[in-house]
């Protein structure tokens, strides 16, 4: 039997088209969906710490609002700021690959990055106040176990000690601050793995790869980076401005 | 079904929009309002952000059905979640029998 083999290129239209679809539209509708589908799981795996911060919320309100007033309200509303622009150069570097634009791509892309580096640093300056504070929940840091300095009626007012509003103890502040660090830090991690991605996009753009036609890799870390910006969203009124009002009301 | 490009002025419209909210979610915060309103705002405020994030930057708005049910899906479960752990926890101190 003589058969005629036509090329690949002729046969599935497009270099990055896998064997097992149809064409680049069904390939793309279902990497789209798979990343959904992996989000959901997020959502939960998220769902479950908002759940346990409502639960002890609710127990302890008056530690939980002293705990959350020594945050620094403006750091947090700065990296929501860096997070919610970096989500726009992210939607930026999407749609500059759907219309075949490479240069303003990989600029999108080189912000994003920046921008997504920026949330961490400002995370780690945070971070290290807690520590000098020595609010590091338990024993993580050996040496420098969970105890913060009591702010005491009529001493002059040290922003480094803990405000305790009536009915808190500063073993309930400690629980707000192990829901604190393990919000925040399972939230940076993704970050970090955001700017791994991002980086990876970013090699293969400059490369060349991606074009109105493939831009599926683009699209699904978008998704991804946005999930982790909107985990945010929450994490910051719900830790940083939910004790505010019995401060300054 | 071709897939739909948003436009930069979308985009730029849902920047400013997310930008706005921060800035009011900041504001109320420090505001005391009665009983349990100053969480009831934060978290519209972030909802209705967040419904933003995913219509526009994710493109749900326009992406297929099955899109949106995996999303609802996703509420769906959220509130399960939700609901039965808080009917225990709300529920404990309703009965006066020891436990």
């Amino acid at each position: 039997m003589i058969e005629t083999h036509a090329t690949t290129e002729e046969v599935h239209g497009h270099r990055a088209l896998q064997h097992h679809f149809e064409n680049m539209e069904q390939q793309r509708e279902a990497g789209t969906l798979g990343m959904w589908v992996f989000l959901v799981t997020e959502i939960m795996f998220f769902g479950g710490m908002f759940l346990a911060y409502a639960i002890y919320r609710s127990a302890y309100p008056a530690a939980f609002a002293s705990a959350s007033n020594h945050l620094d309200i403006t750091l947090g509303a700065v990296n929501t700021g860096v997070l919610i622009l970096s989500s726009f150069t992210m939607a930026m570097a999407v749609y500059f690959t759907q219309v075949g634009k490479r240069r303003p791509q990989i600029l999108c892309l080189v912000l994003t990055l920046l921008l997504g580096l920026t949330f961490l640093g400002i995370k780690a300056v945070e971070y290290h106040d807690k520590y000098t504070d020595h609010l590091i929940p338990g024993n993580l840091i050996p040496g420098n176990s969970f105890g913060p300095a009591v702010q005491e009626e009529g001493q002059p007012v040290d922003h480094h000690k803990l405000h305790l509003l009536p009915g808190a103890t500063v073993k309930q502040v400690e629980m707000f601050y192990w829901i604190y660090f393990a919000m925040t830090g399972m939230h940076a991690l993704h970050m970090i793995i955001g700017a791994g991605l991002l980086a990876f996009l970013l090699f293969f753009s400059i490369r060349g790869r991606y074009d109105p036609e493939y831009h599926s890799p683009v699209e699904v870390v978008g998704l991804y980076w946005h999930f982790v910006d909107i985990v945010w969203i929450f994490l910051f009124p719900l830790l940083y401005l939910l004790g505010r009002h019995f401060e300054h009301g | 079904m071709s897939e739909h490009i948003v436009s930069v002025r979308v985009y730029v419209t849902i920047f400013l929009v997310l930008l706005v909210g921060t800035a009011l979610t900041v504001i109320a915060a420090f505001y005391d309002f009665p009983w349990q309103l100053n969480t009831i705002v934060a978290l519209t405020i972030a909802t209705v952000k967040a419904t933003f994030v995913v219509l526009y930057f994710m493109h749900v708005r326009y992406s297929s059905r099955l899109v949106w049910v995996i999303v609802a899906s996703a509420l769906f479960w959220m509130g399960i979640l939700f609901a039965l752990t808080f009917s225990d926890y709300w529920t404990r101190n309703w009965l006066s029998v020891g436990y």
